[in-house]
């Protein structure tokens, strides 16, 4: 099946209209010796066949459909209400292309505005881009738009060792072209109990950048109040990554000082799907508007006067300034963000800082029970934390995790191999989706895997 | 479009006015007309730098396009108009007079020299 | 037409969604960290519903009608690749569960991969990068790094022809190259002379589109390519245009040592409104082990009772991880349904009819707007949308009356080097009776820049909104919605 809409008769009309005797006599500016070469591709299946076929894969996976899901580290199982997919599927939404042309893209336009919108009330700042790729991204755009603040001038990215370590990762990558660039302040002999106090000693005139994570990546939430002071007392940015569920809760970073918040906007309604499509959250404070990378949703009026959206501020973006634009992004995750904006507006403010208060209390008991069980213990029991705790386990996670399998539960992230210290300790997560009951499950079989 | 007798120009487009130790700063009529509406006008150079001919004095967006702005000349930057960054406009409506960007004090003499006077200029212009 | 925000919708203490309540004993929230208010719309579900169903119809989308943008590949997108993605078995599976439990999820990217190495004619593949920008990005990488390995510190510079899409220089600038343009002939093809001057021991390697933004195929292209190699340079093929290659030429073949594709184009995954897309990135031979971390691999093969069990390779010059976790897994599972269904002689019949259909309506149009470059296209052309007897009629007026005829418009302004450019990519799934209505329209709103030209000035006339004030919005900057009368920080009025 091809789609294609041509039958033999209309094939040789069109041939004749262009004067062309065989289909084949469009190609000979390729070279001979390459052309028409066979393809080891399997033959074409009809609907039936290939929709069987993807159920048998897609059967061969476990689901968090099937059980309960006590992991997150950056993706998180949250309800999606069934109004989010239903309007996703409007194919004037998602068979769009970008809305260059805004008479007949009002639809995606206003869309965005109101993601935006919604994204700045959130996070407490002033701006919203339409979004980056991902979490990790935005933050790499985050640290390319402090190099660009100081045009280069200062040469020190701060990062926190309790940033997720993906996004460190992708940060470092990005910035390979950017040599003269130090970018440090986790390294491996920090401690995760004091790194606050050494990024902070490391703050210093050359510093471009802060980036700090809120919570954590071990879910902790800490005052940054002070932290964020010394570094603007030197002229530095402070980039906070946040999770946008607790921020249902949490006074968000645009009332502490942030000067741009980033995060992954994943839990807003989009389905875990193995990793993506997701969605970067990019937000600054009004000074740095020019500065923001990506695309930006403005009102104006069209020529009767009336309210419109389009795109604006595109002569930063690298269609116009091409090789001096300062990132060369230019998709953004248009029916991501579309779909976290149905899901924020649907929830609202009561539904959505009810959800986080769910999320914080099925998190806290949890805590309080694995904490109780024989051979566990939850490592910063005394730090305030969101939905995700840091607990020690008494043997290696990666060894509980697969007996847990076998009652259909999925365990927490093994956080070993990103934090060589923290062997046999488990990240766990808790969203809403969790019942009382299925905690108490989880921990009697915590406590029979690890005690047979 | 408008070629002020007095003043000197750059290839790249940018004008020079002296007066006596002080020289102001800005884009042609010509360069205004190529952008259009300007919608933006950052101004990189601050008050007391020292600046190099050829070095970036800012940036002019308009809609469509982005263009940098450099030094003719090399200098010391004693002020910079603070108005166009509230209203970029002005530099499509008087280019010469209230939207001038920066006042510096030349370092080098013989660079004002190498400039092209208005009829040179206005030449330049017609056959791009 | 206008549908108020969501914010002016909303009306204090409405709820669209009820959780279930609290069912674990209270733990006290930590004061000092409770934000004091959320400031958030409240509505109902039919609300939401209404609201969003409205806007969705001041939108076109394929699924409206022709989406005729060179270079952006509109073609039509399968509705079972939709069914696909919202199986289970895919939509909830979590990125870092045990392997042992998503093998269908690293199946299913294993023979993307291997299915890609085919179509590309390439070594390896990467389906981390979440774009064709950040496919380009990888590509940028990769060439740094390779040279770097090599201890050869004098390549700087990256050469891009002049036609090409802001996204190649823009990558080369972040990859940390000079970027030289190179100019292209009158046949569009890459000036060889000037190539010439800039294969020597700077050189990085070469951006090259090909088919190129013109829909032109490169002439001399495998002179172009062994001009770079011996100069010790890589070729970078940016692979937007590879809807014209599908089973005729594969360019790892020719000797492309580095290709992005674009599932979003090429491989019918919707394009979303601007997203998601997905930009595999596929090299030769000696770049495997530059490529992100991590690639799926077979770490044990099958036996007689066992399938083989899939994992995770890390090559071992990595330029490091792209993005968190494997790549747009949902847009992965629309293109292998899409490549399932079309099969290796799918493939090929797509690029025909593809490259026919754009012949085709280059040929009805030929005689009323100016081809700039006389020769057979492929999958797509460029016209010029201006007339020596009609000056004030740009290409931006005959687009914006196009919508009026009920289509979207093709690109304009692009290639930089064609003046006043409309650039026409019809695609495959568009039948003969859709081009003929399409060419009609252009041919009438040739005739109407004579007779009737304020009419093209003033258009669009039916659409949703009209003509929109560009310049007030860029001067006037309103980026958000204001919520309780609040002075909207950032505008500059």
């Amino acid at each position: 099946m091809t789609f294609t809409p041509h039958t033999d008769s209309e094939v040789e009309e069109m041939l004749k209209a262009i004067d062309v005797k065989r289909i084949e006599d469009l190609f000979q500016e390729i070279p001979e010796s390459f052309r028409f070469p066979d393809l080891a591709i399997p033959s074409k299946l009809t609907e039936i066949e290939i929709l069987s076929e993807l159920q048998e894969i897609a059967s061969a996976n476990a689901t968090t459909g099937d059980m309960p899901c006590f992991l997150g580290a950056g993706a998180y199982d949250h309800y999606i209400p069934a109004v989010v997919d239903m309007l996703l599927r409007r194919s004037e939404f998602y068979t769009a292309y970008t809305p260059y042309q805004p008479e007949i893209s009002q639809g995606t336009l206003q869309a965005v505005f109101e993601y935006q919108s919604l994204i700045c009330s959130l996070t407490g700042m002033d701006v919203s881009n339409a979004s980056h790729y991902d979490g990790a991204t935005a933050a790499a755009e985050a640290v390319i738009l402090a190099y660009h603040f100081f045009r280069g001038k200062r040469k020190k990215v701060l990062l926190s060792r309790a940033v997720n370590p993906q996004y460190r990762q992708v940060i470092r990558t990005y910035m390979h072209g950017y040599e003269d660039l130090q970018i440090t302040g986790d390294n491996q002999a920090t401690s995760l109990e004091s790194d606050l106090e050494t990024i902070k000693r490391q703050i210093d005139p050359d510093t471009a950048l802060v980036l700090l994570q809120y919570p954590d990546f071990f879910g902790r939430i800490y005052d940054y109040a002070s932290l964020i002071d010394a570094a603007h007392k030197v002229g530095a940015l402070v980039a906070v990554a946040i999770n946008p569920t607790a921020l249902g809760m949490l006074t968000p970073p645009g009332e502490f000082g942030a000067d741009i918040v980033v995060g992954e906007g994943q839990p807003l309604g989009l389905p875990l799907s193995y990793g993506g499509p997701y969605l970067g959250l990019f937000a600054t404070k009004s000074r740095l508007v020019r500065k923001i990378a990506g695309r930006l949703v403005g009102k104006t009026r069209d020529i009767d006067e009336q309210p419109a959206y389009v795109l604006t501020l595109t002569a930063r973006e690298q269609h116009i300034r091409r090789d001096k634009s300062t990132s060369n992004i230019c998709t953004n995750q248009g029916l991501m963000a579309l779909a976290s904006t149905i899901y924020m507006s649907l929830l609202g403010k009561q539904g959505f800082k009810h959800l986080a208060n769910l999320c914080y209390q099925k998190a806290h008991y949890a805590a309080q029970q694995i904490d109780k069980l024989d051979g566990f213990e939850v490592v910063y029991k005394n730090t305030p934390f969101f939905h995700e705790f840091l607990v020690r386990c008494p043997k290696p996670v990666s060894m509980i995790n697969l007996a847990l399998q076998d009652y259909m539960i999925l365990g927490g992230f093994d956080v070993f191999e990103d934090y060589p210290e923290l062997e046999n300790h488990m990240l766990i997560a808790v969203t809403e989706k969790i019942t009382k009951n299925e905690i108490d499950a989880f921990c009697e079989t915590l406590e029979k895997v690890t005690h047979d | 479009m408008r070629f002020p007798k007095e003043l000197k120009f750059e290839k790249s487009d940018e004008w020079v006015k002296l007066d006596g130790e002080l020289a102001t700063l800005g884009i042609s009529d010509f360069a205004q007309n190529q952008l259009s509406d300007v919608v933006y006008m950052e101004i990189t150079a601050e008050s007391g730098d020292t600046v190099s001919k050829g070095d970036t004095l800012g940036t002019v967006e308009s809609v469509k396009s982005a263009a940098e702005v450099v030094f003719p000349l090399s200098g010391e930057v004693v002020e910079v108009n603070e108005a166009l960054a509230d209203q970029p406009e002005i530099l499509n409506s008087d280019p010469y007079g209230e939207g001038w960007m920066i006042k510096i004090k030349p370092s080098d003499p013989s660079e004002l020299e190498a400039l092209m006077d208005s009829n040179a200029y206005e030449k330049y212009c017609q056959e791009r | 037409m206008t549908e108020p925000t969501v914010y002016e919708l909303s009306s204090s203490g409405r709820k669209g969604f009820q959780f279930p309540e609290i069912d674990v004993p209270l733990s006290p929230l930590p004061d000092k960290f409770i934000r004091k208010d959320l400031l958030f719309p409240e509505l109902s579900e039919q609300d939401v519903v209404r609201h969003f169903t409205h806007l969705s119809q001041m939108n076109y989308g394929i699924d409206t009608g022709l989406y005729p943008l060179g270079s952006c590949t509109m073609k039509y997108n399968p509705k079972i690749n939709e069914k696909a993605v919202r199986l289970q078995g895919f939509a909830l599976t979590h990125p870092l569960q045990p392997l042992i439990s998503t093998q269908g999820n690293l199946y299913l990217m294993y023979t993307l991969q291997e299915w890609l190495k085919e179509i590309g004619g390439f070594a390896a593949v990467t389906l981390q990068p979440a774009a064709g920008a950040q496919g380009e990005l990888v590509g940028g990488l990769i060439i740094h790094k390779y040279h770097k390995y090599r201890r050869d510190f004098k390549r700087t510079k990256i050469l891009i022809p002049d036609s090409a899409h802001g996204t190649n220089p823009a990558t080369s600038s972040m990859s940390g190259f000079d970027v030289i343009s190179l100019p292209s002939d009158e046949r569009g093809n890459v000036d060889l002379n000037s190539l010439k001057v800039f294969c020597n021991d700077e050189l990085a390697g070469l951006m090259l589109t090909n088919p190129n933004t013109l829909g032109l195929f490169d002439e001399n292209v495998l002179q172009v390519i062994q001009m770079v190699h011996k100069a010790g340079g890589l070729v970078y093929g940016d692979g937007a245009n590879l809807n014209a290659l599908l089973g005729i030429m594969r360019p790892g073949e020719l000797g492309f040592d580095i290709m992005h594709f674009n599932l979003h184009k090429t491989f019918a995954t919707p394009h979303g409104g601007g997203g998601p897309g997905s930009g595999p990135v596929g090299v030769c031979d000696k770049l495997i082990d530059f490529l992100p971390d991590p690639l799926i691999t077979i770490v044990e093969e099958s036996d007689d009772e066992n399938p083989p069990l899939f994992g995770f390779y890390h090559p071992k010059k990595s330029i490091g991880r792209i993005k968190s976790f494997y790549g747009h897994f949902g847009v992965l599972v629309r293109a292998f349904t899409y490549i399932s269904m079309l099969g290796a002689e799918g493939l090929h019949h797509v690029a025909e009819m593809a490259v026919l259909n754009a012949n085709y309506l280059l040929t009805k149009l030929k005689n009323t707007y100016t081809l700039p470059y006389d020769r057979k296209c492929m999958h797509e052309f460029v016209l010029e949308g201006i007339w020596k007897d009609v000056p004030d009629v740009h290409a931006l007026d005959i687009a914006k009356r196009l919508m009026d005829y009920g289509f979207h418009p093709p690109t304009n302004y692009f290639p930089l080097i064609v003046h006043e450019a409309l650039k026409i990519e019809p695609t495959e799934t568009e039948s003969i009776q859709t081009l003929d209505a399409f060419a009609a329209a252009l041919i009438k709103i040739a005739e109407e820049a004579r007779k009737d030209p304020q009419i093209l000035h003033t258009a669009p006339h039916h659409t949703p909104v009209r003509r929109c004030d560009e310049i007030k919005a860029a001067r006037d900057l309103v980026l958000r919605c204001q919520v309780h009368n609040e002075k909207i920080p950032g505008s500059q009025r």
